[in-house]
C-alpha cells in the first residue's frame, strides 16, 4: 500500500492542491504530476543540479526534496521564469551568448544562476562560479553560461 | 524509491513518541541530502520517515543562550553560513558549512544531520571538534548533552541510543581570544567529497587544538598545550616532530577511491602546517 497526502503547492504563481505519495520527490511531482517538465531528472543524488528549482526563494535539488516537504512551499520551476510569453533577460542572455548547447542542463543552470542574481545583484565572476558550482554541463559550456549570467547582471544595473 | 509512511510531528514530544514506536524502523528526515540518495540506492528501507522540520521546538534555528550559541537541529549550512554570532565566534565552522556541497545541497543540508550522517569525511566535525560542541540529544527520559568527541564514534556511528533524537548542536562561547582556520583536500573544485577535513585553532594562551578528518573511520582531536604549535617564534623543526606524532593516528584507507594512504599522510602534514600559520596569523591580526 502507497500512503499518499495532501499537499498545497505553490508553483510558478498557481496555487495547486495534489494528493501526493509520500516516498515522491518533488522532482517526480512536478514532471509526473503537474506535467512541468522543464525540470529535468539527471544524476538524483543531488551532484549535477539538472533538477534545480526554487523552493520559497532557495535554490534546492528538486531529487532530494520529497513532495510532501513542500506542502505549504512556493516553488518556481524554469516554467515560471518567463512572462506573458517574454523570457526572461537572464533567459534571454543564456540565448545571445550561446549558453545552451545540447539544452539538457540549462533549466537547472537558469534556476541556480536565478537563486544567485536575486540574493547578489552585482556577482563577481568569482561569485557566479561558486554559485553554480552545483550544476554540471557535459557540453562543458561553462564560460559561455558564466558569460550569460554576468550579462544579466550587467544588463539589470544599466 | 520504495514506499514508506510519512509522519510530520508538530511537537518534540510527538517526534519522540514515533521514534520510541518505530524504533530502528524509522528514519529522522532534516534536510534529506544524504537520507534521499540513501533511499534511492535501497542503501536504507525504513518503514516510515520522521519529518523534523515542523516540529515546533527546532524552529528557533540559531540562538545565543548563556554564554553559548545553540544550533538546532533544523539549522541549515546556508544559515549557519550568514549568521553574524557564528561568523564572529567560530569562523572555522563557517568555512566549512561554506564547502559542503553546492550551493543547492547547503540550502538543505543541516549541521547536525552532517553529524548524525557519521561520514568520516563530514566537513564540520574537525571544527565542531575544535570548538568543543556538545550535542544535545533527546529522549523520552529526558535530555542529556554529549561532547562532540563522545558522539563521534565511528564510520557512520553516532552515540545515539534507540528513541533519541539531537535537538541541537551547541558550541560554548570562547573565553579566550581565538585564531582559527578549515582546510580541506578535494581532487577537483567545487563539489566533492573531502580526501583531507582539517580544522585548526590558537588560543592567546598557547594551546592549540586540531581535528582532522576523512583518514580513518572518525575525525580526531588533538590538544597541544606545550605552547610550540602555537609560538609564531618555534623552530619549525619542533612543529613538525609535534604534527608528526598527531598525524601518526591518521589510518587513511587503502581501499578509497579518492586518493592513496601516502598521498593523504604526506598532504595531512601540508594542510595542518598551512592550518597552523593561518590560525597564528588570524590571532595576532585579532
Amino acid at each position: 500500500m502507497v500512503d499518499t497526502l495532501p499537499i498545497a503547492v505553490t508553483v510558478n504563481g498557481r496555487r495547486r492542491t495534489l494528493e501526493v505519495a509520500v516516498h515522491h520527490t518533488l522532482l517526480d511531482v512536478l514532471r509526473d504530476q503537474l506535467g512541468l517538465t522543464g525540470t529535468k531528472e539527471c544524476c538524483v543524488v543531488g551532484e549535477c543540479g539538472a533538477c534545480t528549482v526554487l523552493v520559497d526563494g532557495s535554490a534546492v535539488n528538486s531529487c532530494l526534496v520529497l513532495a510532501v516537504e513542500a506542502d505549504g512551499a512556493e516553488v518556481t520551476t524554469v516554467e515560471g521564469l518567463a512572462t506573458d510569453g517574454r523570457l526572461s533577460p537572464l533567459q534571454n542572455a543564456f540565448l545571445e551568448k550561446g549558453a545552451a548547447q545540447c539544452g539538457f542542463c540549462i533549466p537547472g543552470q537558469l534556476m541556480a544562476a536565478q537563486a544567485l542574481l536575486a540574493q547578489n545583484p552585482h556577482p563577481t565572476l568569482t561569485d557566479v562560479h561558486e554559485g553554480l558550482a552545483g550544476n554540471l554541463c557535459r557540453c562543458a559550456g561553462y564560460q559561455q553560461i558564466t558569460e550569460a549570467v554576468m550579462a544579466a547582471a550587467e544588463a539589470a544595473v544599466r | 524509491m520504495h514506499a514508506f509512511a510519512y509522519a510530520r510531528p508538530a511537537t518534540l514530544a510527538e517526534a519522540l513518541t514515533l521514534l520510541e514506536k518505530h524504533g530502528p524502523d524509522a528514519r529522522l528526515l532534516a534536510g534529506g541530502t544524504d537520507l534521499i540518495v540513501g533511499l534511492r540506492q535501497g542503501a536504507i528501507r525504513p518503514a516510515i520517515l520522521i519529518d523534523l522540520k515542523r516540529v515546533a521546538e527546532l524552529r528557533h534555528v540559531i540562538d545565543e543562550v548563556d554564554g553559548r550559541i545553540a544550533i538546532s537541529a533544523t539549522a541549515v549550512m546556508a544559515e549557519i553560513e550568514n549568521d553574524d554570532r557564528v561568523g564572529r565566534h567560530f569562523p572555522a565552522l563557517v568555512e566549512a558549512a561554506h564547502v559542503v556541497g553546492s550551493v543547492q545541497i547547503r540550502n538543505r543540508a543541516t549541521l547536525a544531520g552532517n553529524i548524525c550522517n557519521g561520514s568520516p569525511a563530514a566537513d564540520t566535525a574537525p571544527p565542531l571538534l575544535v570548538y568543543g560542541a556538545v550535542v544535545v540529544v533527546a529522549g523520552l527520559k529526558g535530555t542529556r548533552r554529549v561532547p562532540i568527541d563522545d558522539f563521534i564514534v565511528g564510520s557512520h556511528q553516532v552515540a545515539l541510543e534507540r528513541g533519541e533524537l539531537v535537538t541541537a548542536i551547541e558550541l560554548p562561547l570562547p573565553d579566550r581570544r581565538l585564531g582559527a582556520a578549515y582546510l580541506r583536500l578535494t581532487r577537483r573544485h567545487g563539489t566533492d567529497l573531502a580526501s583531507i577535513t582539517l580544522c585548526c585553532a590558537v588560543d592567546e594562551a598557547g594551546t592549540t587544538r586540531l581535528a582532522y578528518g576523512s583518514v580513518g573511520p572518525r575525525a580526531l582531536l588533538f590538544i597541544d598545550e606545550s605552547g610550540v604549535l602555537a609560538d609564531p617564534g618555534a623552530p619549525a623543526e619542533a612543529k613538525e616532530a609535534i604534527l608528526e606524532r598527531v598525524f601518526a593516528e591518521a589510518r587513511p584507507s587503502p581501499r578509497s577511491i579518492r586518493a592513496s594512504p601516502e598521498y593523504r599522510r604526506a598532504m595531512l602534514r601540508v594542510l595542518g602546517a598551512r592550518a597552523l600559520r593561518s590560525a597564528i596569523e588570524r590571532l595576532a591580526g585579532g
